[in-house]
């Protein structure tokens, strides 16, 4: 099979088409909310968030059956929503430090979205499509929502890119500022919570975090200013995703976790060639006291 | 500044006027309870605008707790504070610069986009920086002389020129009231001086100056009025009256030495004596 088939083939196949579409509007997404996760030491929160979407979506798949996809959608987005609201008050009030309270709440939910899921018979299937998600089943009308609350995220992050980067450089600072820095902590978790949604059918909960942090981590390594470090995130996604969606075509491996499986692989090669990141760093940020 | 609504959903309210009669910071009897436990007591001082006071005491004496309480972000239990006439909070006039270690260096920003931060305030919501902002973010790199490194990732300067950006920060954000929690700590004696001519050359801008800091001399030498702390007010006034070796003692206790020089006597102070670090954050 020459080089030219190999690309090719697939796209004989319209749910491919559709199917590389979202791997790539969802990698580029999620690189640009990342790159907040990644700046912000979010990652357990990220990873929370996705977990904690699944009794949401348990309820939709329970109430509205199998058949609508559609549902479903919606039934994730409030709910993701409202647990980034949840996980704000939570990990500034908590009786318990933030991290196992974030904890307790990430488990707790998504042991009741498997134990929801697990009421419906021969549900095992649409419990792993959940888990790690099923690209090539997205339809038309999938990549439309895809595209529109995908593209209302980023407008989000370009109209307060300014004050999103100052509460997440120098908090304490943007408070003088009279920052509503509360404000912008939520607004951060609800993007975050959109994103995963939005990425929901792609690589699924389970492995949401991985495009959530890789492709901006691995931009981090090669850029120095974070307007960069997004858009070659952005790049590092598309080609995760799209990358990923070819070897699970040719190699017959689940698409969710080839295309993690790329990103990570792009983030050992940046670990190894990044050029400053490494040691430069090290040897210049040493805190001197 | 504009009345729409949006902005100030969005955070940027209009920042209060001063009062011209009034003093620059106006503290009375204010305590800080922080963490739950008291931090700071019993403070009380008045300071003329454009004057420049240093805050010293040994570690965990409530310096960064009292700089924090000035700025608006820490409440106070009891007592009140005045900037300009008015409580902390709604100014965008007070630009405060936290301890080095409380930044995450490998942050990926530059240092002209540090001190674009300052401008912040001033742009407001849904509008991006104009040429005027860059002009004045110009000059104030100028100003503290890291034109050349504007485009520097801020981890790769040192710890002096990432304390010089943050006076660029502070003068893009025509601020009347600079805070500056341990400016000079971890820096080499070149680095310093440097930052310390800055520093006061803030003067002709009748910037009212609080610093933070563990070197007596220089509190004595550069500042017009001295704080002393230990959780309470042990000392307010000018050094020759505050460095008084019974203030000192009971500021820092065994910590305090003294050398007899040329038939006066000096006081030195074990910054590392005291344990455990400032606040816990």
């Amino acid at each position: 099979m020459s080089l030219v088939e190999w690309l090719v083939e697939p796209l004989r196949y319209p749910f491919m088409v559709r199917g590389l579409a979202a791997a790539a509007a969802v990698g580029a997404l999620c690189s640009v909310v990342g790159s907040f996760v990644v700046l912000r030491g979010m990652a357990f929160l990220g990873d929370a968030l996705a977990h904690s979407i699944l009794p949401g979506l348990a309820a939709g798949f329970v109430i509205a059956g199998r058949g609508d996809r559609r549902v479903l959608f919606w039934w994730g987005l409030g709910t993701a929503v409202l647990v980034a609201l949840g996980m704000g008050w939570v990990s500034q009030r908590g009786k318990v430090r933030e991290d196992t309270a974030i904890g307790i709440v990430f488990a707790g939910m998504f042991a009741l979205g498997i134990a929801m899921i697990s009421t419906v018979r021969g549900s095992s299937i649409d419990l792993v499509h959940f888990l790690f998600g099923n690209v090539l089943g997205v339809s038309g009308g999938d990549l439309l929502l895809i595209a529109a609350f995908g593209g209302g995220v980023l407008i989000v992050v370009a109209l307060f890119y300014k004050e999103l980067v100052a509460v997440s450089f120098d908090p304490v600072f943007a408070a003088t500022l009279r920052l509503p820095t509360g404000f912008y902590r939520y607004l951060i978790y609800v993007l975050v919570a959109v994103t995963v949604v939005v990425s929901l059918q792609t690589v699924g909960v389970g492995l949401m975090l991985a495009m959530l942090i890789t492709p901006a981590s691995t931009a981090y390594l090669v850029t120095r200013r974070l307007p960069s470090m997004m858009a070659l995130g952005a790049v590092f996604g598309v080609m995760a995703g799209i990358g990923g969606l070819y070897l699970s075509f040719h190699l017959g491996i689940a698409s969710g976790a080839a295309i993690v499986l790329v990103s990570v692989a792009g983030f050992l090669i940046a670990l190894v060639l990044a050029p400053r990141r490494g040691l430069l760093r090290r040897a210049v940020r040493g805190p001197r006291r | 500044m504009s009345p729409r609504p949006w902005r100030r959903f969005a955070g940027h309210r209009a920042p209060v006027v001063h009062r011209p009669d009034a003093a620059a910071i106006s503290v009375e009897n204010v305590s800080v309870v922080y963490g739950g436990r008291p931090a700071l007591a019993g403070i009380s001082f008045v300071l003329e605008a454009g004057e420049y006071l240093a805050v010293v005491g040994p570690n965990g004496a409530g310096k960064s707790t009292l700089l924090k309480a000035l700025a608006g972000l820490l409440p106070t239990s009891s007592g009140t504070i005045a900037i300009h006439g008015h409580e902390p909070g709604g100014h965008v006039c007070i630009a405060y610069v936290p301890q080095r270690s409380e930044i995450d260096w490998r942050f990926p920003v530059a240092v002209a986009d540090v001190v674009m931060m300052g401008r912040i305030g001033r742009i407001g919501p849904f509008r991006r920086a104009g040429t005027s902002d860059w002009d004045i973010v110009r000059r104030a790199l100028s100003a503290v002389q890291l034109d050349g490194l504007a485009g520097r990732q801020v981890g790769e300067l040192s710890g002096g020129q990432q304390q010089r950006m943050f006076i660029a920060r502070a003068l893009a954000q025509e601020s009347d009231l600079l805070l500056f929690d341990e400016p000079l700590a971890g820096l080499d004696i070149a680095s310093r001086d440097e930052v310390l001519a800055l520093i006061g050359a803030l003067r002709e801008r009748a910037v009212t100056v609080v610093v933070a800091l563990h070197d007596l001399a220089v509190a004595a030498s550069a500042f017009d009025r001295v704080l002393l702390l230990h959780r309470t007010q042990i000392g307010f006034g000018s050094a020759e009256r505050v460095f008084d070796e019974p203030l000192l003692r009971s500021a820092y206790g065994s910590c305090l030495r003294t050398i007899e020089r040329d038939g006066r006597t000096v006081f030195i102070h074990d910054a590392g004596c005291d344990g455990g670090d400032h606040e816990p954050r």
